[in-house]
């Protein structure tokens, strides 16, 4: 049975795109089918951290205007065959993007794969509504900071009233995944620890994803951070959130404080 | 800036805590289901005036939140002599089937 995610964040700038990337393409790895779909319209970004920038013909706008079919709007991954993509349009206003025509994109969708993931726009308007409006479960992804933490209780709050789940009265459920966390700083009270972050949002916790280098380099290249060898501690985070997410039960690595030469001497805060 | 500010150990995360617990209660009465309270309002007192004539302020209905539980407050004043009027309008009627 295929199930339809949303990353989701209400705030800009967390890792939305990253995330939907990073997860789709570790599930698919497993030999799952995947369809990553971008539902930022004007903005996509989800073809460029895929490395599929250069293949986008059709868009998700297409496909839900009718204008063509599916499986020509479909950008197979060249690394993993069970990947796909579904852009979303540059040139087209937001406003192009029907209710109706994404709950027929999904419907269609679903009938092809296990996993379909809908990359969500920043805010809370219709890009951002539609992505969430037919999604059977929630990734909401925070940064351990103020404003991220309330923009993400406002997309709890719409994933509890807006989506067509919730106007049946079905559970919708929610997952948080931490993401840009610095488990140094978090040590030292300069930034909000996982639990803090957990105790305010309550939703159960999917993974936490530590701050690397790793994860610009996997954009920079335009190989998800799970696809690209990585050997890197935020890799294993998403590999890890990606099988807890497919309902195994993976143990919660804390991740590990890292310190410079430098820092270990003086034992102070790093940057 | 002196030489021991630098070594002042600088938490902010418990403030940061504190001011989102603090805002977030706000906003999610305010932003939340503010609109389901109106609809359990309106039907509550649907309901409770097809049986007692009630003033509709005389219902109180209020939402909290405290971690992962939601708590409804539903606080109804009924006359004394409203109970009583529907007691009296009953009885005869069941005396009647008997």
């Amino acid at each position: 049975m295929s199930k339809v995610v949303v990353v989701t964040s209400g705030k800009g700038g967390v890792g939305k795109t990253t995330t939907t990337a990073s997860l789709g393409a570790a599930l698919a790895k497993t030999g799952q089918r995947v369809c990553v779909v971008d539902f930022d319209v004007g903005l996509r970004n989800l073809d460029l951290v895929m490395g599929a920038e250069r293949r986008v013909v059709y868009d998700l706008i297409n496909v839900a205007q009718g204008d063509i079919k599916l499986s020509q709007a479909l950008i197979r991954d060249k690394r993993i065959d069970t990947l796909n993509l579904l852009a979303a349009s540059q040139t087209r206003d937001k406003d192009a993007l029907t209710e109706a025509g994404v709950e027929r994109v999904i419907g269609e969708l679903r009938g092809a794969f296990d996993w379909i993931f809908c990359d969500s726009p920043a805010g809370i308007e219709r890009g951002a509504t539609l992505a969430m409006r037919f999604a059977d479960e929630a990734v909401v992804v925070t940064n351990p900071e103020v404003s991220s933490v309330r923009d993400s209780d406002r997309i709890i709050g719409l994933l509890d009233s807006k989506t067509l789940r919730a106007e049946q009265g079905q559970r919708m459920e929610k997952q948080l995944l931490l993401t840009r966390f610095d488990p140094s700083r978090a040590t030292r009270g300069e930034m909000l620890h996982v639990d803090d972050v957990l105790d305010i949002l309550s939703i159960p916790l999917l993974g936490i994803i530590p701050e690397s280098e790793d994860i610009l380099r996997a954009s920079n290249l335009g190989a998800p951070i799970t696809l690209n060898g990585s050997t890197s501690e935020a890799a294993r985070s998403y590999e890890h959130a990606a099988r807890r997410l497919a309902g195994e039960t993976v143990p919660m690595l804390f991740p590990s404080e890292k310190k410079s030469f430098l820092n270990r001497i003086l034992g102070r805060r790093a940057a | 800036m002196n030489v021991f500010s630098f070594f002042k150990t600088r938490s902010s995360a418990p403030v940061a805590r504190e001011r989102l617990q603090i805002l977030l209660a706000h906003e999610r009465v305010a932003l939340g289901p503010a609109n389901l309270v109106a609809i359990l309002r309106d039907e509550l007192l649907a309901t409770i005036a097809k049986h007692v004539e009630i003033d509709p302020e005389a219902l109180k209905i209020k939402m909290d939140h405290a971690g992962a539980v939601s708590t409804l407050e539903i606080d109804v004043e009924i006359p004394t002599e409203k109970i009583a009027a529907k007691r009296a309008q009953r009885e005869p009627a069941r005396a009647a089937t008997r």
